[in-house]
């Protein structure tokens, strides 16, 4: 998994030139790997902008109307879903980058013969089950539990509720919760990234700061910071992404009050017979939005070696 | 004064880091811990009294264990499916010139650049609109899993081959091995701990998804669909003993693959 993020250094340096053979076996090899991205991910991408335009009902059939309503009914009537899909994850973004830096900094500097098995650790829940982890915020953060019993006494929950994070002294069904259980699922995502990039960088970097009379913040600022910029990019998109149409936490950890537009599209999808075009329009939205945003990241960060 | 300021200092970013692991670890602990739980009701979700009854009889939802049967199943056929596909990617991009090799990163960019609802979306439409609402089932799952894990396989085999030494293979040569000789004995084994890293990751992104299972997935149930409906009516004991089983095995994973480091350090 640590293999994961890692741009390959260089390729043509380490290999030299790829060899100058013009056959027909990398066509051969490549063949079927893209035939399938191409029929099952992009060719569906075409068919649901169709479909996104479709009237009609599971029984009689769907046909092409020209039904632009689809996408004005998904602005209208799920606004608020969009703005909360939006909101928890940028919000689940940042946290992530705030609490998964100094871990993965820990990890790449303090972490010495151990850095594998720390890794290990970070990575290790995202081989078990993403539901099952869930539930067991249900039973961390319920109302009879200790932890909400220590925000209480504390007079945090009082606070959280002025914020409207939460309501009352029930931490969980709260946008807070939902964004909490999005942090813990989608960590590994910021951390492994960020550890690669800072793992790269070589200490004696900070030694010379650190001769040159520079703080540890100037250093951290002016040396660590812009050498770990790829991981902070690669990190962000890799959690912002997944983080923007994820709606298990915000069902399981959430309340009516907190759907965001996976929710939607899932119900209008399976639960609604009329409601798949509709559901085709959102997941389009959806599609170019996120494709939107993260080019328009990916060209103010100015990097282009992401894969 | 100074001095607890500087001790402060110079422990703030240990005691995060614990905080932060703490945060990790703590709903596996919970989870391990509640698979002993007797619960008082439908909910595991409040501590009752200490039972290895979960752990007896792990399938005492019969539908629970053919869901996980049905799970394990597409994610073996298509962790098989997109470790070959993606391995033959990975060769060729490393290894060829051929044309359209910007489109060809694009493509593989994007379905890890989409979430996961709108690859879910349009597949679901596709399948509505060629094979009909019927198709949808073991096979349209396995197709789903194949393509959104086809990426990671390429990027992780990748990675692996540019990190080989290239005088190797020359040497081989230099050997008179013919190209498949030195391919079967000594680039493919060179390469083997990538491709064993993607053939895991493409299991676990497998068994483990729930988004994109649900809108492919026509009737069947997979483990994932189990737990997530199960939230609805009733949580057994059960679904710990199946994520705590999940967790034992990764750890052990993890320390297995651990064990080489630790003699090769305890000889240098």
């Amino acid at each position: 998994m640590t293999t994961l993020t890692e741009a390959p250094p260089k390729a043509s340096a380490v290999l030299g030139e790829p060899k100058k053979k013009r056959n027909l076996l990398p066509y051969i090899l490549l063949a079927p790997g893209v035939l399938w991205l191409v029929i099952f991910f992009l060719i569906p991408i075409f068919t649901a902008v169709s479909a996104s335009v479709q009237t009609g009902s599971l029984d009689m059939g769907f046909k092409v109307t020209w039904n632009w309503a689809n996408y004005s009914a998904t602005f209208s009537t799920y606004n608020t879903e969009i703005v909360h899909s939006l909101i928890y994850s940028v919000a689940c973004t940042v946290i992530c980058l705030v609490l998964g830096y100094p871990l993965a900094y820990f990890i790449a500097f303090r972490g010495g013969k151990w850095k594998n098995l720390l890794m290990a650790l970070v990575i290790a829940p995202a081989f078990t089950s993403f539901l099952i982890r869930t539930i067991a915020w249900e039973t961390i953060l319920s109302d009879h539990g200790t932890v909400v019993r220590i925000m209480t006494d504390l007079r945090i929950t009082n606070l959280m509720d002025h914020l409207g994070l939460i309501t009352g002294n029930h931490v969980l069904n709260s946008p807070f919760s939902v964004v909490f259980g999005m942090v813990y699922n989608f960590l590994p995502f910021t951390v492994l990234p960020l550890y690669t990039s800072l793992e790269k960088i070589d200490p004696r970097l900070h030694e010379a700061g650190r001769d040159l009379y520079c703080s540890g913040y100037r250093t951290w600022r002016y040396v660590t910071w812009p050498l770990s910029l790829p991981g902070v990019i690669a990190g962000t998109l890799l959690t912002f992404i997944p983080a923007v149409g994820d709606y298990i936490n915000a069902y399981m950890l959430g309340s009516p009050n907190t759907q965001v537009i996976g929710q939607v599209i899932e119900n209008e999808a399976l639960r609604d017979v009329f409601g798949y075009p509709i559901a085709s329009a959102m997941g389009v939205i959806l599609t170019f939005g996120t494709l939107a945003i993260v080019l328009a990241y990916v060209k103010k960060a100015g990097s282009e070696d992401l894969l | 004064m100074t001095k607890t300021f500087d001790w402060i200092k110079a422990h703030t970013l240990l005691f995060v880091s614990t905080l932060i692991f703490i945060f990790l670890i703590a709903p596996n602990a919970v989870m391990l811990l509640f698979s002993f739980n007797q619960p008082a009701n439908k909910y595991n979700f409040i501590w009752n009294r200490f039972s290895t009854n979960a752990w007896k009889n792990p399938c005492a939802s019969s539908d629970m264990c053919s869901s996980i049967k049905l799970s394990v199943t597409i994610a073996i056929i298509a962790m098989i499916l997109s470790t070959v596909l993606g391995t033959m990617v990975a060769f060729a991009m490393m290894r060829y010139r051929f044309r359209g090799r910007t489109f060809l990163n694009v493509l593989l960019f994007l379905p890890m650049a989409a979430p996961e609802v709108t690859m879910g979306i349009t597949l679901m439409t596709f399948f509505f609109n060629t094979t009909g609402s019927n198709s949808l089932g073991f096979g349209t799952i396995v197709i789903a899993h194949v393509m959104f894990s086809l990426s990671y396989v390429v990027v992780t085999v990748k990675a692996r081959l540019a990190g080989m030494d290239p005088t190797l293979e020359k040497a081989a040569a230099d050997l008179y091995a013919t190209p498949i000789q030195t391919f079967r004995r000594v680039t493919l084994p060179l390469v083997m701990p990538g491709i064993l890293a993607a053939a895991l990751l493409s299991f676990a992104l497998s068994i483990d998804d729930y988004i994109i299972t649900v809108l492919t997935a026509g009737n069947e149930v997979t483990f994932p669909m189990y737990v997530y409906a199960s939230f609805q009516h009733s949580v057994p004991a059960q679904i710990d003993v199946i994520g705590s089983t999940m967790l034992l095995i990764t750890l052990a994973g993890i320390t297995f693959a651990q064990v080489p480091q630790i003699i090769k350090t305890r000889k240098a």
